[in-house]
């Protein structure tokens, strides 16, 4: 499916020495790719998402991806797929809540709002006349969104990758190759979002065997090796948008170029607080936070972890250079115990 | 509701929990799950987690791969040993640290490849080289130091069975690679026993990363000490001197090491390392690398004391190696240890008047 420029591209980028470790930066460019796409990403605008869990579907059937689970019910609300794995690349949470934690989210929300941050739109966005009078509360509200692959501009799980088997893609995304990738499951830990893993019997993967649970099922493909969300890059290569936000009946899903969503993001969080709905916020968005931004943007209408997101996650690999450093002063620190130990007169 | 003549066999209907619409019950934790337990019915509104479910994933590594941080550790120690005693021409401390030093990279190398999701594929570890990447490095300096000192090792199995290895022409080649064999052995034993702590560290587990900074010196103490804990097993004590030695020094490096690390690292994130299984590891591997060291120190001269002082030793190192690789499993398995330390962290840099880093943005 996927040639690999990776062996080439990662080398020559090191060669260079423009490799970046964080901050922002065009993946895709950063990567070497020498006919540049656009950099294509998703929205998910989780305040018009209706939980109906298509984008699920539509994502399974188009990747063919097996069974994942049991297939027990969870009690989480309508949420059975718990979680993003090897076999789930599409996970639409759902969270119930009351009255209190509406109002703890719109305050956290506003408590954004006052930090003035990010700083691009300090200009237009503040002096618009807006009629900020929240409306009226709600006595219950139904959180439903739908999660993803971040596409980290920085991703932890593609800079710990020792086979190349994960490579950085012409349109900025992050994708694995089925028939390189050994299975080390250095990227499960890489990966700050807790979203790629190993389809195997390891200690992160669910069911793998077939016909051993509850219900048969075929046999697994592509078992044993790392598998996560592609950004339907098959499609991609086509001209076509991916499978889930083709599918999504709302539109809460949104495929295009990144830039443009960007706009799109920033565009809906002003109406929604210029509605008064101040818990409205951007989760992604930001090109200087730990990942240098994501290629999947997130519109939240909580804290991120309450939708069992990281508050602040940060690339491992930003901070390689300092364990490098380290490593090599306990490296001579073990070198010279040795020479003290057969110079220091030991008998 | 309605009533059919089956209604005899509808089993008892289960007691209602007093839930109205628009009014949801709170239910108080009973105590912390990791989430695949969590069977609410209602979900509790003052969770800050999605139902108590891990955000970061652990990775699919078994004990395979804390024997094979042990292992790693002991050959890359040995390496260095064993060079020394080629230098200085204590033959029999040569001969066993080299023999050690591969049987236990070729176990550790059996271990990590059988970890594998493909361990047909392992060869693929050495398709390109990463600098982004400790394994793919750490597979490089691997192989490497598998070269020289399967080499040194077969020159010593060699002279062990009086040339019996079917050799030919090529023994006298052996001969002549074998002090180079050695030397590779030397450069990349460091490495070698360092590079699995940059391993675990370049990664987003809360326990590992939150270490990145000094892990590594845990595990060059770590692997000191249990290579010249080996070498005082194998080898007459008359040529352990040096043995003794590193021991020592590699005692009081871990001993420091592993204080000076929990205390750098987030309260929250280092819990892992106290409790349970790690905990008791963890601190068994203390008590028994204070009892080596001090054997080593005062009774390495007895042959019987000191190989008993070496397997504490030996025992000491696997301890802390397990404790770390399960500290960390266990600590992405609860979102506490993710969220929590970050958290923190954003909270103080918003308090230090950065505000412009944060993933969640209001426009």
């Amino acid at each position: 499916m996927v040639s690999s420029p990776d062996t080439a591209q990662s080398v020559a980028a090191y060669a260079k020495g423009s490799h970046q470790f964080s901050g922002p930066t065009d993946p895709a460019a950063d990567a070497h790719w020498p006919h540049l796409q656009s950099r294509k990403g998703f929205f998910t605008d989780t305040s018009i998402c209706i939980g109906c869990k298509a984008c699920e579907v539509a994502c399974k059937e188009w990747n063919r991806n097996p069974r994942d689970g049991d297939l027990e019910l969870t009690g989480w609300s309508y949420d059975n797929t718990q979680a993003l794995g090897a076999s789930t690349w599409r996970h639409v949470a759902f969270i119930e809540q009351d009255h209190d934690r509406i109002e703890a989210a719109r305050e956290s929300g506003r408590q954004l709002v006052d930090l003035g941050m990010p700083t691009v739109r300090s200009g237009e966005g503040v002096s618009r006349p807006a009629d900020v009078t929240p409306p009226d509360t709600p006595e219950f509200r139904w959180l439903m969104a739908s999660d993803v692959c971040k596409h980290c501009t920085h991703a932890g799980c593609l800079d710990v990758c020792p086979t190349g088997a994960l490579i950085r893609t012409e349109f900025g995304s992050v994708v694995v190759q089925d028939d390189v990738c050994n299975g080390c499951g250095t990227c499960v830990a890489g990966c700050p979002f807790g979203v790629i893993e190993r389809r195997s019997d390891g200690t992160a993967a669910p069911t793998t065997r077939a016909g051993e649970r509850k219900g048969e099922q075929p046999e697994v493909p592509k078992r044993g090796v790392a598998q996560k969300c592609t950004l339907c890059y098959d499609r991609l290569v086509d001209g076509e948008e991916p499978a889930c936000a083709k599918t999504c009946p709302t539109t809460s899903i949104k495929y295009g170029d990144h830039a443009d969503l960007l706009v799109t993001a920033r565009d809906r969080v002003q109406q929604l607080h210029d509605q008064g709905l101040t818990e409205a916020r951007l989760y992604g968005a930001n090109e200087l936070d730990g990942v240098g931004g994501t290629g999947a943007m997130f519109l939240l209408l909580d804290e991120p972890e309450v939708y069992g997101l990281p508050p602040d996650p940060r690339v491992p690999t930003a901070d390689l250079p300092v364990m490098f450093r380290r490593a090599g002063l306990a490296a001579a620190g073990m070198l010279a115990a040795a020479a003290v130990a057969f110079l220091g007169g030991g008998r | 509701m309605t009533v059919s003549d089956f209604d005899q066999f509808r089993p008892p209907e289960p007691e209602r929990r007093g839930r109205r619409f628009g009014k949801l019950r709170r239910k108080k934790r009973s105590g912390r799950t990791d989430g695949s337990a969590e069977m609410l019915m209602v979900p509790d509104v003052e969770f800050s987690s999605y139902y108590g479910h891990n955000i970061v994933k652990p990775p699919p590594w078994g004990p395979e791969i804390a024997a094979y941080l042990f292992l790693g550790g002991v050959a890359g120690g040995s390496g260095l040993l064993a060079y020394g005693a080629q230098l200085t021409g204590r033959k029999l401390l040569c001969r066993n640290a080299r023999i050690g030093a591969m049987v236990a990279i070729a176990l550790g190398s059996g271990a990590l490849i059988k970890d594998l999701g493909r361990p047909d594929r392992f060869l693929n570890m050495l398709r390109t080289i990463k600098v982004t990447s400790p394994m793919s490095l750490g597979s490089w300096i691997l192989t490497l130091y598998s070269g020289g000192m399967g080499v040194a090792a077969a020159a010593e199995v060699d002279r062990l069975t009086g040339g019996r290895l079917p050799l030919g022409p090529l023994r006298r080649a052996l001969t002549t690679v074998e002090p180079a064999g050695g030397l590779a052995g030397a450069v990349f034993g460091a490495p070698l026993a360092v590079y699995t702590a940059v391993l675990l560290s370049d990664t987003a587990n809360p326990t590992w990363n939150a270490a990145h900074r000094d892990l590594p010196f845990v595990f060059a103490s770590s692997a000191s000490l249990a290579a010249g804990g080996l070498a005082m097993v194998t080898t007459p004590t008359r040529e352990t001197g040096p043995a003794r030695a590193l021991a020592v020094m590699g005692v009081a490096g871990d001993l420091m090491a592993t204080r000076y690390m929990e205390g750098r690292m987030d309260p929250v994130a280092a819990e892992p390392l106290h409790q349970g299984r790690p905990g008791s590891l963890l601190r068994w591997s203390e008590r028994l690398a204070v009892a080596g060291g001090l054997g080593a120190l005062l009774l390495g001269r007895n042959r019987v004391t000191a190989a008993v002082s070496g397997g504490a030793l030996l025992t000491a190192s696997a301890c802390t190696r397990f404790a770390v690789l399960e500290a960390g499993i266990n600590s992405a398995k609860d979102p506490r240890y993710t969220v929590e330390p970050q958290r923190r962290r954003l909270e103080e840099r918003r308090a230090a008047g950065i505000t412009n880093d944060s993933i969640t943005t209001a426009g």
